[in-house]
């Protein structure tokens, strides 16, 4: 049986560990609301990229000539994962469900006898991949400096993922990240991008001729390496608001846990103080008594 | 009053103008051209240069680099990289984008020593951004 004093102490920390978790669930809210804004930002450009660029892969995609980028290097033996996590932790199950994907997707891979290749972003994720599959581990980008993702940051990555790819160190690169739902839902996705896929236009979208200047293959050389950015920045994006949900609705379920703790060791703490009294009222009774 | 079309600029992070306007001056990689209500349909990718959008309530101007415009029957959509009204483009801004295009040159003619196109291209926006700075009054 813990002592009164114990028990307060007691008390007293889970008092402040609950203040500490609602503080952390209202920072999130916030972070949350400004992650959203950035993502919905984001969406007209990417909407409307990714129109033109089903437009122009669809009349070019069926060439010899088209991009490498576009139509793959013809083989899928070389498999790249970009496994995107946050940098910090105390956000439920968000990074260990992304990483759970990503794991099983290599585990898969591997046993069709494909090589895999696992670039990290985010150190939560390096740090959940490395007993399995740190030998395959081929870079890691930091972020931890970054307050507020930028395209900037998505064209870096980019960059290097394309450096690699013209190196030829892989044919298939595959994004992991969580798409937002809500706030208590945040779905882990695997999204290819090379090659590029695209969803196709609609229909009678796709009927209008469009003049291209330069031609039409110029443009989507150009345009190819930009897709891989902006589906990186998108990824960056819905990965950033799904992590302040998920670490709004972990901390929001901590910060309840802490209030149901707290009512019980009142209660237990209540409880002692008055097996305290009757105690000392027995003892001090039946000394009266014996005189 | 000149029939208006309608003018989006985008870029990645920020949507930073949706308007009518009556011409929409573009710079496009094979030279400017002036996109007004009726052009034809045309895809076409940008330098990086000076976008001036022209409505009815006087011009706008912005410094973009990088990306595409999109000329449709519906409007005309200018989807940049990087955009930032000219109003806001200060000296800092310009010489870090100058700086970044001289790094890129460098880096292509290391990477590139034996094929004269990516060198080239690398100091065509070298030559593209240091002519933003004669546009911008800083």
């Amino acid at each position: 049986m813990p002592s009164l004093k114990d028990l307060k102490n007691r008390i007293e920390s889970v008092k402040s560990t609950r203040k500490i978790t609602k503080a952390m669930q209202m920072v999130a809210a916030a972070k949350l609301r400004r992650a959203q804004e950035a993502a919905e930002q984001s969406r007209p450009y990417t909407e409307r990229f990714n129109a033109v660029m089903a437009n122009l892969a669809a009349s070019v995609g069926g060439s010899d000539s088209a991009p490498k980028l576009l139509s793959g290097t013809g083989s899928d033996k070389v498999q790249l994962l970009i496994v995107m996590t946050s940098e910090r932790g105390l956000c439920g199950g968000f990074n260990s469900n992304i990483a759970k994907l990503a794991k099983t997707h290599a585990a898969k891979l591997q046993a069709e006898g494909k090589e895999v290749k696992i670039l990290t972003v985010g150190k939560k994720g390096r740090d959940q991949l490395k007993r399995d599959f740190g030998s395959l581990s081929v870079g890691h980008v930091d972020l931890t400096e970054v307050k507020r993702v930028g395209y900037a940051d998505a064209q870096g990555i980019a960059k290097d993922v394309l450096a690699r790819f013209d190196g030829g160190e892989f044919d298939v690169a595959t994004i992991f990240y969580a798409k937002f739902v809500n706030v208590v839902s945040q779905i882990p996705t695997a999204q290819q991008i090379i090659p590029a896929k695209f969803e196709a236009a609609e229909g009678d979208e796709a009927s209008t001729l469009f003049d291209y200047e330069p031609d039409e293959e110029a443009i989507l050389a150009d345009l190819l390496p930009r897709g891989v950015a902006t589906q990186i920045f998108s990824a960056l994006l819905e990965n950033g608001a799904s992590e302040q949900g998920a670490r709004m609705s972990a901390m929001d379920n901590a910060t309840r846990n802490a209030g149901e703790m707290i009512d019980k060791l009142t209660i237990e703490f209540n409880r002692s103080r008055q097996a305290v009294i009757t105690n000392e009222l027995i003892e001090i009774i039946s000394g009266a008594e014996a005189l | 009053m000149a029939d208006t079309v309608q003018f989006d600029l985008v870029s990645p992070e920020r949507r930073l103008a949706s308007a009518q306007v009556t011409a929409v001056q573009i710079p496009g990689a094979d030279g400017d051209m002036t996109a007004m209500a009726g052009h034809a349909p045309t895809i076409t990718t940008l330098r990086p240069g000076v976008l001036s959008a022209e409505g009815p309530d006087g011009t706008t101007d912005y410094v973009v680099t990088g990306g595409f415009a999109e000329i449709s029957a519906e409007g005309i959509s200018v989807l940049a990289e990087r955009a930032i009204p000219k109003a806001d483009m200060t000296k800092a801004d310009h010489d870090a984008m100058v700086k970044e295009a001289e790094e890129a040159l460098a880096n292509a003619k290391e990477a590139f020593a034996n094929e004269p196109g990516p060198v080239d291209d690398a100091a065509k926006l070298l030559a593209d951004m240091v002519a933003v700075g004669d546009h911008i009054s800083v």
